[in-house]
Formats: C-alpha cells, structure tokens, sequence
C-alpha cells in the first residue's frame, strides 16, 4: 500500500522524462534515419563524415571552446574580487541581473552597439581609429557570446570559493607559499570542481548555439547549430538536421561525462 | 631585552572595525627554546595574538620584533613561524606525504632531500607509512600529526599550537600532552601553545600568560600563577579557588572573616583593602574547637582522589573543601589551614599596577 502512494508521486516525473526528454530523443534518433525523400537509409550519416559536416563540427567546437576560454578567464578573476569584497552579495546579484533578461533582447541591443552607426564605432572614430566592421565578424561572435555566458561560469566558481576553508589559505602562506603559488597548489585545485560546472554550463550551450550565430555573426560563423536550424526551417531535410542532433546529443553527453564529479 | 629574546611585542593593540580592542596594550617577551603557553577564556584574544606572530593579520598599533627586527608588515610567507591550525588546516587534495612536503616543494628542495625530510618528520610524530593516505582517511589524532609533521619539517624557530587537543577525547589529549610536551624538548624550539583548558596550561608549560578580555593578566611559571594569582580572575581561572575580602592590616597580618590570620605577604599599604585566597587543597578538616574557621557542611561529592565538600560559614561564605576525610551534611566543622595557604591579592582594578610595580 505505501510503496503504492510512492510509485504514485514518482509517476508525474516518470511521464515527464518520458514525454519531454526520452520520447524526443528517440524521435531524433528515428528521424535520422530518412533521407530527403523520406525513404530509409544511412546516407545522412555517411554525409556527416563529408569534409563539409566535419568542418562545421570543427568550427563548432572551436567557437565553444574559445567561448568558454574567455568566460573562464573573465569569470575566475571576478569570483575571487566578488569573494573579497564587502557586500558581496549585492554584487553577486548585480552580475547575475542581466541572466534574466531576454537571449534575444541583449543580441539586439549589441546590433544597436557594433552596427555601423553604433556606439561602438562612434568611440573608434573619436580616437581616431576610424569605423569599422564589427558586426558580422568572429571577433562580436565570441564578445557577445561571453558576455551571455559569464554569469552561468562566475555563479558556480564563486560557490566554490565561497566553501574554500579560509585557513586553507592562511596554512599555504604559513607554510611559505606566495599569493601565486598559493592560488595553484591551493585555491585553483580545491575550486576545479567550481570550475567544471562552469565549463559545463557554458561549453554545451555554446556548442548548439545558432540564434546569437545568426544575429551577430551573420553567415560568417556556420555551426551545428546554425545548420540544425537550417535543415529543419529552410531546406526541410528533417533527417539531416536530426542526424547533426544526434551527435550534438553524444558530444554533450562526453562532455558531461568529462566535466562530472565522480563522487 | 636580552639576546634569548625571539619575539617582543610592545604596547600592541589590535581592533576590529573601531570595536572594543581585541588586544588592548599588550606587553611581553618570548625566550627561545621553551614552552609558552597562552590561557583564557574563549574569545579573549588568544588566537588573534597568533595570527599576529604568524602574519595573518597587522596590529592596529604598537610593534611586533621577531630577532630584534620590527616584522609588522612581513607577509607570513617570509616569517620563520610554522603554525597549527585549531582545525589542523590539511589539504584535503593531497596526501599525507604531499601535506608535509608542502613547505620544502615550495622551497624548491630536491627530491631526495624533501622525500628524506617528509619521512623523517612523520616517523618524528609516529606515522611512518601512512605516507600514501589521503587526509580523509586519517582519524582526529592521525590528522593533529600530521598538522604538526607538516610544521616542524620547516625547522621553524617558532611553532605556533592553537588549542591543537581541543577536538580529541581525554585519554588521546592527555597523551598528546605527554608528546608534545617531549617534542618540544627534542626539538630545543619555542613552542607557544594556546588552550582555554588550565590543567593542560600548568601540566606542559615553562611559562603561562594568563589573558582575559584582551589584557594579559598575569604571567609566570605554572607554580608561580597556581601560588600567586594576582587577582580574582586568575585565581577563580586557575584551579577552584575560595575567594574571600579582607583587610590588609600590617605586613604579614590579614583580617577576613572578622578575624586576623597570620600570613606570608608584605608590601600593602596598611589597612588596604584586598581579596584572600585560599586552595580548596590548601583547607584540613577538624574539630570545631581546633579550626580557624568554623562552617557548616552544605555538601559533599566523591571526586575519586578526595571528597569535593562544600561549606558555608555563618556570615554565608562559600568555602570548598578537597579533602580525603569524609564530612557529614549538615555537622559543624573546623577548617585549618598554614599561614603559607593564604593568598592576599590586589583588587581587580589595581591588580595590573601591582603587576608592574613588581616588575
Ligand atoms: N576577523 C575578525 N573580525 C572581527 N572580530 C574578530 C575577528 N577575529 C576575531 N574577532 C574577535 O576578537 C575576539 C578575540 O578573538 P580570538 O583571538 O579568536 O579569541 P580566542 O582565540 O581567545 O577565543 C573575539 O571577540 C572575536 O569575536
Ligand atoms: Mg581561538
């Protein structure tokens, strides 16, 4: 009887893992297998393993890795200063304020900032840089990108070192290690854990990211993201697009195996 | 200052955000080679005095030498004290070899020597093949090793201990009391302990600072501070004490209780005020008629090595008793003592001049 109520307050999470998480997967997994003409075959793995597929994956990866790159340099510093500060709870929420503002709102107002008559090139031309083309490039790309994903890499980082015993810190010294040597054998080995979360957090959403790809780097950056899009809203080769998924879905489970606490 | 000096503070004080001083004015100097110990209360300002040697943490005002050198402003890293964390402070990502070697790898030693001087150390405080074990693994007294093999591997000429036996049970403290007390001695270094716990301060200590609400109150051998507390609080901290007022009429004669007793102390100004205090050890059962003292037999508890009796005489003093003869509640007795049990202090507020004219 009691087991019985238990089943019962599982069965809400039960249907929706089920409706929301394993039955799209296998949708994904199942479309992958019909070619343009909806017959099936393999023909759309074999085209991932074409140079052109590759590249893109490629590229993909490279984006996120140089996105969580610069978050995580960004990030690390900051959490440390956020840690020392007086009211650092106040500034905590000041950098986590702009997480709860709309993905595209923010993409926007930086078209706004890097467009050719934006602020951006106001300020280049007033030190006599003179304009330039921001927009569209790699360089906005990765910008906007880090200043979306920094919060979700500072947040766990700073948790870390908040739970840092602070005698950690003073045994290190006392036992003669400077700041430096102090932050690598002590404060960086015992946060990693911080760390990983961030670059967990930043690099598998980095990885599919198509609508800041659009909107900044117009067809200068081509992802798996960007061609996921693509195959489903405008060449309509479902079973492409599901194909790229299907290994956007293995990579992040690597990466999640990778960057995982195993405790 | 003589040349065995290693440390010397000077009128320090230290405050914490325009508070009441956590240390306030504090004067004293540390030999080279024995054993110090700070005691009092919790939050009195022990840990703060270490954090201070240590480099933790700057004084407010007045200055710290270290070998004769003002040292105020050197960063811990370059100060030749090691510490021992009240919670040990190991790394919880090394083992217990990295632990120790922590120091000499910072120090760029060879491989060889650091690996030569790690198991040296830690056969010193009786780990030896526990090298490989991560911290977690360690139980309370393993960790308090460890903490300590990670200190002396340095060669410090200073080991700071703050209240390193608070976390283990009495039969394991007691013989870390033993250990220690007898590393300090091999090692021929200044040890400066921390404890709020009086027993341990008189079992281990050459020498005791006694401090309460950031002011030393007393410093001195153990016996000194257990004979001659110099004032109410020192006397009530070290030991069980009856503390009574009284009049100083002349040197060597003391008036409490309404009568004159006989006693050992000189140097009061004639007629001055004072408080008496007398050991409960100090006080000997007997007849009424053969007692300084007559009191009553409140109550009585069996301790193990004596009888724990407390009596009140008629003006209602307390007065506790250690007695190996047993009592009856409720009977009438007399209490003796020898002149040499009776401690006349200074009052509380002038105990500190007291201090200083002795000096
Ligand atoms: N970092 C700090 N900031 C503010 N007050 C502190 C700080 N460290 C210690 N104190 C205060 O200083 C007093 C003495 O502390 P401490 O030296 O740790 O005492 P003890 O070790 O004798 O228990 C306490 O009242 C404590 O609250
Ligand atoms: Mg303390």
């Amino acid at each position: 009887m009691k087991s019985n109520i238990r089943a019962l307050y599982f069965l809400p999470y039960v249907l929706w893992i089920l409706l929301f998480v394993v039955v799209p997967i296998l949708l994904i997994i199942y479309y992958s297998f019909f070619n343009i003409e909806g017959t099936f075959s393999f023909e759309n793995y074999e085209k991932f393993f074409t140079p052109v597929y590759l590249k893109m994956a490629l590229s993909s990866f490279w984006y996120a890795f140089l996105i969580t790159a610069f978050s995580l340099l960004i990030a690390y510093p900051t959490a440390l200063l956020l840690t020392k500060t007086k009211h650092k709870q106040l500034w905590l929420l000041l950098i986590i304020l702009p997480m709860w503002i709309n993905l595209l709102l923010k993409a926007y107002a930086f078209l706004g900032i890097f467009g050719t008559y934006g602020i951006a090139n106001h300020f280049l031309e007033l030190i006599g840089v003179g304009a330039k083309q921001i927009l569209f490039t790699d360089f906005s790309f990765v910008f906007v990108s880090v200043y979306i994903f920094v919060p979700f890499m500072i947040l766990p980082i700073f948790n870390a070192l908040e739970k840092l015993n602070p005698t950690l810190v003073d045994a290190a010294k006392d036992l003669g290690a400077s700041p430096w040597i102090t932050f690598r054998r002590v404060i960086f080995p015992l946060t990693l854990d911080g760390v990983k979360s961030g670059c967990q957090a930043v690099f598998i959403p980095a990885l599919s990211l198509f609508m800041i790809t659009r909107l900044i780097a117009g067809n200068r950056v081509i992802t798996l993201g960007t061609a996921i899009e693509q195959h489903f809203l405008v060449t309509q080769n479902w079973g492409m697009g599901a194909t790229i998924a299907v290994f956007l879905i293995i990579a992040m489970v690597i990466i999640m195996f990778l960057t995982g606490n195993r405790k | 200052m003589n040349n065995k000096t290693i440390i010397r503070f000077e009128q320090v004080t230290k405050k914490y955000d325009d508070d009441l001083p956590v240390l306030d004015n504090v004067s004293f100097e540390i030999e080279r080679g024995k054993f110090y110990t700070l005691l009092g209360p919790s939050g009195c300002g022990k840990t703060t005095i270490l954090r201070l040697i240590a480099g933790f943490t700057e004084p407010t005002s007045g200055t710290i030498y270290f070998n004769g050198k003002n040292i105020n402003h050197v960063t811990p890293n370059k100060r030749q004290v090691n510490t021992v964390f009240q919670d040990y402070a190991l790394f919880p990502h090394l083992n217990v070899f990295e632990n120790v070697a922590f120091g000499l790898r910072i120090k760029k030693m060879k491989k060889d020597i650091i690996e030569q001087k790690v198991k040296d150390a830690l056969r010193f405080v009786n780990l030896s093949g526990y090298e490989q074990r991560n911290i977690q693994e360690m139980s309370g007294g393993q960790r308090q090793r460890v903490a300590i093999a990670r200190a002396i591997v340095n060669e410090p000429e200073v080991l700071l201990l703050d209240e390193p036996l608070s976390a283990l049970d009495l039969k394991l403290r007691t013989e870390m009391q033993y250990e220690l007390r007898e590393l300090q001695r091999r090692l021929g270094i200044t040890f400066i302990f921390v404890t709020h716990d009086q027993e341990e301060a008189l079992a281990m200590s050459d020498e005791i600072f006694v401090l309460n609400k950031g002011k030393i109150q007393q410093s001195g051998t153990p016996k000194d501070i257990y004979d001659e507390p110099v004032n109410r609080f020192v006397a009530d901290f070290i030991g069980e004490s009856n503390i009574v007022a009284g009049k100083m009429i002349q040197d060597y004669l003391v008036e409490f209780v309404g009568k004159q007793f006989e006693c050992v102390d000189k140097g009061f100004a004639p007629n001055e005020d004072v408080e008496v205090v007398i050991r409960p050890e100090d006080l000997e059962i007997t007849t009424p008629e053969k007692g300084k003292l007559k009191v009553y037999v409140d109550s009585q508890l069996f301790r193990g090595v004596h009888y724990e009796i407390c009596c009140y005489d008629k003006d209602g003093n307390e007065w506790l008793v250690h007695s190996t003869k047993k009592a009856e509640v409720g009977d009438e007795i007399g209490l003796y003592f020898e002149p040499e049990a009776i401690h006349v202090m200074r009052l509380e507020e002038n105990s500190r001049i007291g201090v200083a004219d002795e000096k």
